[in-house]
């Protein structure tokens, strides 16, 4: 694979992936767990595999690094079947991030960091300066937290740490096992959220499981539904939100797919209105509101128009009532700005 | 001595020349003690030392190989442990004894008994320590691409150490005192002046041995609580 050769400091190197018709059947089940997925994902994106239990998801992402063995079918990376790959130095390629973290209890934070960094043989300062750099985008602090072990941080840190240790290598594949599943809600807002600055800063390629629709529609730039091991649409979330492929879809989504639909999108990817030349008249809200939270507040306010705010707090335009309820009802237009 | 016993009273070295708490031979006489120490007790100390250091770690080797061989073929745990076992319920005197027409009045018929018995233990602790290495851990590092080689000496090894210390503190504690009772079959240790005590009947001598064998065994037990926390320093780390 390509990371040994990454160059300081991380740059986000990204493959693109793709399963081929990829079955797994455990032996002695007759049903496959996973059967004949085929699926595309280009570089950078964020592909989410979400299903009920039982779908399948956690098979086919363990499928690409090989943690289990393909019974017929095909994963590759960039073109690259990773049947022919040599299976540790595959998943030295490969961040790999899951619910129970996985920290090794007897290293400090730093060394957790450097484990690949370590089995590549990068040297020393090498390995201090990426473990520094990535501590810093994660959130953390550098000078104090390095040295620590796990047991001495809490379990948001904790995933911090574990999602740093994943890119470590500048890996340009993610998978990410319901990897904030364990926390509390407020404490997994703020990792989603850092996680999508973060692979804006470094954009890698990442596959992503979860049960949870909404984190699936917040952190994905594509959505793959899987029911029983087959996949059932593969979509933006947009699209999956305003046309689900059937009623399983419809149902999984939940009924209130057309409020989650809003939350895709901000006040940014609206056409605006003027603004009135009096300045701002009324509630008004940042274009980095989604359409949910503005349409929440105009209901609380009582208002039907709302001014949106640039992000140095001037007045952009004005966004009507109905522009967003538009959105939602029967003939959905497509969003432009 | 024999012939001591044969008399009647207790033999006490130099009885004309001692102090009062000699003559009288209280519990424990400090003076004696410190005046005898480099020529009764020193030279037996060592030996002692050196009877359980070498017990532990050629025990220590045995079962740490027969762990690494059950951890990965658990058929091997149960015939080792049934071996382990059954050898630590033989009473030590009679080990001793045992060994004796094979081995000799020997060092190594002591160590053979002494080594068996650390087996259980030190067996016990270490596959267990394996055994409790955290599965998402193990997942990690073999997702992370380390080899079964790898993960057994990067991870797992590593945080097995505090059970397989544990099981070296406990070994070490028996073997010292198990070691005394060495002495019935002649291979010295702290066990000597205690046999002699007993048969002549001075009480400092047999309270002061007695009392080595104990302090030797706490100060062994420190020094390897500390061996740990330096090996096993993320033990202490406070928690979040």
């Amino acid at each position: 694979m390509t990371t040994a050769e990454s160059a300081e400091p991380l740059r986000g190197a990204a493959a693109r992936l793709a399963f081929v018709e990829a079955t797994k059947v455990y032996p002695g089940r007759r049903t496959p767990a996973v059967s004949n997925l085929s699926l595309e994902i280009p570089a950078s994106e964020i592909c989410v595999l979400i299903g009920p239990s039982g779908s399948g998801k956690t098979t086919a992402m363990q499928m690409v690094n090989r943690l289990i063995t393909m019974t017929s079918g095909d994963v590759t990376m960039d073109g690259r079947s990773i049947a022919g790959a040599d299976e540790t130095e595959l998943r030295r390629g490969i961040g790999y991030v899951f619910q129970q973290i996985g920290l090794f209890p007897h290293m400090t934070a730093e060394d957790n960091v450097g484990t690949v960094p370590r089995l590549l043989g990068w040297p020393k300062e090498r390995i201090r300066a990426r473990a520094r750099e990535l501590f810093e985008l994660v959130g953390l602090d550098p000078d104090e937290d390095l040295r620590r072990y796990p047991s001495e941080f809490s379990g948001g840190q904790r995933q911090r740490i574990g999602v740093a240790r994943a890119m470590a290598a500048d890996q340009p594949l993610m998978l990410m096992d319901e990897p904030f599943g364990a926390l509390d809600p407020i404490t997994r807002d703020r990792l989603q959220d850092d996680f999508l600055r973060l692979h804006k800063e470094v954009p890698k390629t990442v596959v992503f499981v979860t049960h949870d629709i909404d984190e699936a529609i917040k952190m994905g730039t594509r959505i793959a539904i899987l029911r029983e091991g087959e996949l059932v649409q593969y979509d933006t979330p947009d699209h999956i939100l305003a046309e689900p492929a059937n009623e399983f879809v419809a149902d999984f989504v939940g009924a209130d797919r057309g409020l989650k639909r809003l939350r895709v999108w901000t006040l940014r990817d609206l056409k605006l209105e003027p603004a009135a030349r009096d300045g701002i008249a009324g509630p008004a809200a940042s274009e980095e509101a989604s359409l949910r939270d503005a349409l929440s507040l105009m209901l609380v306010e009582g208002v039907e128009r709302l001014t949106v705010l640039d992000e140095r707090g001037a007045a952009k335009g004005t966004v009507a009532l109905e522009t967003i309820t538009r959105l939602i009802g029967p003939e959905q237009p497509a969003v432009e700005a | 001595m024999i012939t001591a016993i044969a008399q009647g009273g207790p033999v006490i070295p130099h009885f004309e020349r001692a102090s009062q708490c000699i003559r009288e031979n209280r519990q424990f006489c400090p003076d004696w003690f410190f005046d005898n120490f480099n020529r009764v007790f020193a030279p037996r100390l060592v030996e002692h030392i050196e009877l359980t250091g070498i017990a532990v770690g050629i025990g220590f080797a045995i079962s740490f190989t027969a762990a690494l061989i059950a951890y990965t073929r658990g058929w091997f745990e149960t015939p080792f442990s049934l071996v382990a076992a059954f050898v630590y319920t033989i009473p030590s005197l009679a080990f001793f004894q045992l060994m004796v027409p094979i081995t000799g009045l020997t060092v190594t018929s002591a160590e053979i008994a002494l080594v068996s018995y650390t087996l259980l233990i030190l067996f016990r602790n270490t596959l267990t320590g394996l055994r409790d290495v955290p599965e998402d851990a193990r997942l990690a590092a073999r997702a992370m691409g380390l080899t079964q080689a790898q993960i057994l000496r990067r991870v797992e090894l590593p945080l097995a150490l505090p059970a397989i210390m544990a099981g070296i503190r406990i070994a070490t504690v028996t073997t010292i005192s198990l070691a005394t009772v060495a002495a019935f079959i002649g291979v010295g240790g702290l066990g000597q002046p205690i046999f002699n005590a007993i048969q002549s009947g001075f009480k400092t001598q047999f309270v002061a041995a007695g009392l080595l064998a104990v302090l030797l065994a706490l100060v062994a037990d420190a020094l390897l609580v500390l061996l740990q926390r330096g090996l096993a320093p993320w033990t202490r780390a406070r928690k979040a």
